[in-house]
């Protein structure tokens, strides 16, 4: 095969590749400007002859959709700035703190990683219940401020921390706090935002918990309510791809922002410890 | 020990809260299994019994279970090996001195992995659509017949794995990228020398070279596909004809729809053992073949 | 020693400081609950009525300044699934519109609140106003727990204007004309059917079934009744429905939209409730009004029964506004509010003086409803109905698709409803009372 000829056919897969995976979400951008009923037109176009934003105008005056951002928002933050918080300690004391009993507990933490979180959902709700979390955002926040994945990245990251560097300062008299938001917490940064982003995806994204926990409208999150919708609003499919936009959207953008972090993360999560 | 005590303050709230809100729960799960707690235990739990393993010998001879579980492995059995053969496809074609603006592509083939899976089945649904979809409109190009993808049962599954192989080739591809850059480039440099073809090259340096990976990127996407459920509960609802519904389709339902805690607990479990089994299963495969 | 304290002391600070994030949090979360502050009634209705009411309510704010309502709709295929899961947390609202076949489910779970002592008290409703068939839902042992709101019953649209066209001069009035009709109105082969029976809704072989002498469940709602003869022949005639292809075995969600293929002809016959009255009036072009009616529902030999079904409200036992829930009931049970509710929404009011004025007293779509309002039954009484329905269609589907013969679908229904009756069972063998085991 010719030079040449390889190359046309790599670069040509790679676009078609890419047209595959681009092409549903542009669709969805096109579709979601389209007139009521436009989309479902035979042959089905590609874009709107008339574009509106009556779609969008809906969502947010009559479907509730402003209310479900916010849920969203304020949910997926306070997951990511809590568990952030607890991951970064308990993986740095897997890392660098000696304490008995390390080992067998870090192995408990790494046997959780293959436990389905869906054994634990029945008696969560349960508990929940009585604690009075069901139906609120705590519901969702509370069980996931901490995660044995979390915690595991962080400890790998912070294996790679030198202990001179802590030995130093606690015989310089620092507290071991000080050590950690002074010394520790700047090399971590890079982890840091890695997990943040992580974090703030999966808890934007989650669906089966969010759908157990939250039983009323008042506090859907994003997938929440573009699920009840389409089960309301089927035929309205340009109304639909208007939701769909505004769920994945700020995910999408956020990623695109901070990529080089989030793809070096998931490699680091994939190397087994 | 003073660092005893930091170390033990730094992990309080992180094992506070997985012990709580998870471990305990897995271990009610167990418990709760053995029972058969539902709505009347709800309203007057005077009316529980404790029955043993009775749940898990009623599930074994429900037809619904078995049917949940016979889709549950069509899922996995079609969807990982295609969704793998996708990312390697990706990954081989990026990893390419030939090819050009690598960063472009990668955003772009990685950006499905990110979006939300409730949005974009939204949006496949009506891809989907018999009449006004534009992956029949596509096929019709080609010639061929329009597919009654999602009202059919035996093509709503399929329709299913399009759709996660879709969302999720991108997270694989760029953990094989990073085993493919691992590759020392020598390698190739004498393989040519000797004049190996590009397949042999594959054949004999990628895929032992990346042997480890293959297996581990095997085993976690096999246990994440076991977990199917938003996909199905978006485009078919599990229909039609039940088709799509999964082994966690049927715990939800079991569990959170009719309240049946005990019997929901008990399918929670057997998925979990039956996943163990199959991680356990794949781990010795590997290494017997020498490559974990 | 001094430093090593302060640095513990530090951690402990820390973690001080980490508890206070955990608590705020938990604050995070409090706050949702005291949104419903102490004069805000929270109503749950399910699908369209929720719509409807929003503009009954005005009146009655006007009446009761004192009174906020909260008002949320549940959609109607997630309506029991999120009322269970609210009893299950703990989440339930003040008051809701509730299924009567869904009464004695929550009636079992002591979630409701009786109510024939305000009833005795009050000046609006009157029970012997009310058909008696459809009041009896709302009562178990005694004791009453709901006021009915609005009644349901499934009987047949049509298109009188294809029916003639084909030669017959009236709906069918049994089940061998209404075949008969079937085979001459369809033609499968143009996409033309007799009949819309989407395959994910268990209300028309219900309605079917309830037609039959054998009822759908034996020994006090003990064990399940399907293997009866009545029920395979109610089976056998839904699915020959389908071999013969007069109906397509298609879903709701697939049948799209069946208001505009019913008035395009693409059926003939359709199986629903009264508020489709309402939707066939608002989607139908004005020259095509006049091509439909409605007829009751054909038995086996004769006139036949349909389910006596429909909506009451209901006040939660745990709510904190029982006087303001009752007030918007008894004022939802005005004659003249129901009048209004209506025309709004084609739902047609459960009490005789609501008939006897208004739009409803001579409306000739409704006559039909009426008179199959004389001849309904009601669904078994027994708390784990619902969940054996859908079962019992679930199976009906496959057998549909021809997966199961009559008779191995009969026998698989009934195998699942022992199964899901197996707790009833215990309970009524070892613990107090349920509704509906005297029957």
């Amino acid at each position: 095969m010719s030079p040449r000829l390889a190359k046309a056919l790599i670069n040509g897969f790679l676009i078609g590749g890419a047209v595959i995976a681009l092409f549903p979400l542009l669709w969805m951008v096109s579709a979601s400007f389209m007139q009521p009923g436009e989309a479902s037109a035979l042959p089905p176009p590609l874009w709107s002859a008339h574009a509106t934003m009556r779609n969008y105008q809906e969502l947010f005056l009559r479907a509730g959709m402003g209310r479900y951002l916010l849920n969203s928002l304020l949910v997926s933050t306070a997951i990511t700035v809590l568990s952030l918080v607890f991951n970064l300690m308990a993986g740095y004391a897997f890392a660098k703190l000696r304490f008995a009993g390390r080992d067998r507990l870090f192995k408990v933490l790494l046997g959780m990683l293959i436990i389905p979180a869906q054994v634990a959902m029945l008696p969560l709700f349960l508990m929940l219940k009585y604690m009075g979390l069901v139906n609120s955002y705590g519901g969702v926040i509370v069980p996931a401020m901490a995660t044995a994945f979390g915690t595991f990245l962080v400890r790998q990251y912070a294996r790679g921390i030198p202990d001179e560097l802590m030995e130093a300062a606690r015989i310089d008299g620092a507290s071991e706090l000080r050590i950690f938001v002074r010394i520790v917490m700047p090399l971590l940064k890079p982890i840091m935002v890695t997990l943040a982003i992580f974090t703030f995806l999966t808890a934007w994204n989650d669906f089966m918990w969010p759908l157990i926990v939250l039983t009323g409208q008042e506090h859907y999150t994003l997938p929440l309510g573009l699920a009840s919708l389409s089960r309301e609003h089927a035929q309205d499919s340009e109304l639909m791809m208007a939701g769909s936009v505004i769920t994945v959207l700020p995910v999408l953008v956020l990623f695109l922002a901070l990529q080089r972090y989030y793809l070096e993360g998931l490699l680091l999560g994939s190397v087994k410890g | 020990m003073n660092r005893t005590r930091a170390a033990w303050l730094f992990l309080a709230p992180a094992l506070l809260i997985l012990g709580v809100f998870f471990l305990l729960p897995v271990l009610a799960a167990f418990g709760l299994s053995l029972t058969d707690y539902d709505l009347y235990a709800l309203a007057d739990i005077h009316n529980l019994r404790f029955i043993a393993l009775q749940n898990y010998w009623t599930l074994l001879q429900r037809r619904e279970f078995w049917s949940a579980l016979g889709h549950t492995l069509y899922f996995v059995i079609v969807g990982v090996p295609l969704s793998m053969a996708a990312s390697l496809g990706a990954a081989l074609l990026l990893n390419s001195p030939l090819a050009r603006c690598k960063a472009f592509f990668r955003t772009a083939l990685f950006a499905p992995v990110v979006t939300t899976v409730v949005a974009v089945a939204v949006v496949w649904r009506y891809l989907f659509n018999t009449k006004y979809g534009l992956v029949n409109d596509t096929l019709g190009l080609m010639g061929i017949h329009p597919v009654d993808w999602l009202g059919n049962p035996h093509w709503a599954m399929p329709a299913i794995i399009l759709f996660a192989v879709w969302k999720n080739f991108g997270y694989n591809m760029i953990i094989f990228l990073a085993g493919l850059q691992a590759v020392p480039g020598d390698l190739y440099e004498a393989a040519r020398i000797d004049g190996a073809s590009a397949w042999q090259q594959f054949r004999h340096i990628t895929l032992p070279m990346l042997g480890p990976t293959l297996w581990m990127v095997a085993i976690i996407t096999v246990s994440g596909y076991f977990q199917l459920f938003a996909e199905p509960y978006v485009m078919t609802e599990g229909g039609p004809l039940q088709s799509t519904t999964s082994v966690l389709y049927l715990m939800y339902n079991e569990g959170f729809k009719w309240w049946n805690i005990g019997s929901a607990s008990a399918i929670a479990f057997l998925l979990f053992a039956i996943l163990f089994a199959v991680t356990m299963l794949m781990l010795r495969m590997g290494r017997r073949g020498g490559s974990v | 020693m001094h430093a090593t304290r302060g640095r513990t002391g530090s951690a402990t600070a820390l973690f001080r400081r980490l508890a206070s994030c955990v608590a705020l949090a938990g604050l995070l979360a409090g706050c949702a609950q005291r949104a419903d502050d102490a004069h805000t009634l929270t109503f749950w209705t399910i699908g369209r009525e929720g719509e409807a009411v929003t503009q009954l309510l005005p009146e009655f704010q006007r009446e009761n300044p004192d009174i906020h309502i909260d008002l949320q709709q549940m959609p109607l295929g997630a309506a029991h699934q999120k009322l269970l899961t609210a009893f299950a947390g703990d989440s339930l609202p003040d008051m809701t519109q509730l299924g009567n076949t869904w009464i004695p489910e929550f009636v079992a779970l002591h979630a409701l609140e009786p109510l024939q002592s305000r009833v005795a008290h009050s000046t609006v409703v009157n029970p012997d106003d009310y058909f008696p068939s459809i009041w009896a839902t709302n009562v178990y042992d005694g004791a009453l727990y709901g006021v009915p709101w609005y009644v349901d019953t499934r009987l047949l649209f049509y298109r009188s204007d294809l029916l003639k066209a084909a030669g017959f001069d009236a709906p069918p009035r049994d089940w061998s004309q209404w075949r008969h009709m079937l085979a001459v109105l369809s033609h499968p082969q143009q996409g033309i059917y007799g009949i819309l029976l989407p395959t994910n809704e268990y209300e028309q072989l219900m309605s079917l079934a309830l037609q039959q002498p054998d009822p759908l469940l034996r020994d006090g709602g003990r064990y399940g009744n399907f293997e009866s003869a009545g029920f395979k022949r109610a089976l056998a005639f839904y699915v020959d429905t389908f071999k013969l292809r007069e109906a397509p075995a298609i879903t709701n969600v697939e049948a799209g939209n069946p208001w505009s293929e019913f008035g395009r002809g693409v059926y003939d016959f359709y199986f629903s409730g009264p508020w489709n009255i309402g939707e066939f009036r608002k989607r139908l072009p004005a020259d095509e009004q006049g091509n439909w009616d409605t007829a009751p529902l054909p038995g086996p030999d004769g006139p036949g029964a349909s389910v006596a079904g429909g909506s009451s409200l209901v006040i939660f036992r745990g709510s904190n506004h029982k006087q303001a829930a009752w007030k918007l009931i008894e004022y939802l049970s005005r004659p003249d509010v129901q009048q209004r509710f209506y025309e709004l929404l084609g739902d047609m009011p459960p009490r005789r003086s609501s008939w006897d004025g208004g739009h409803l007293h001579d409306d000739p779509k409704a006559v039909a409803f009426r008179e199959q309002l004389e001849r309904v039954k009601p669904t078994p009484p027994v708390p784990e109905w619902e969940q054996i329905a859908n079962e019992m269609q679930l199976v009906a589907a496959q057998a549909v698709a021809g997966d199961l013969t009559i008779d191995q679908a009969a026998a698989e229904i009934n195998r699942r409803a022992d199964r899901i009756l197996e707790k009833r069972r215990w309970v009524l063998a070892h613990g107090p009372t349920l509704p509906g085991a005297q029957r």
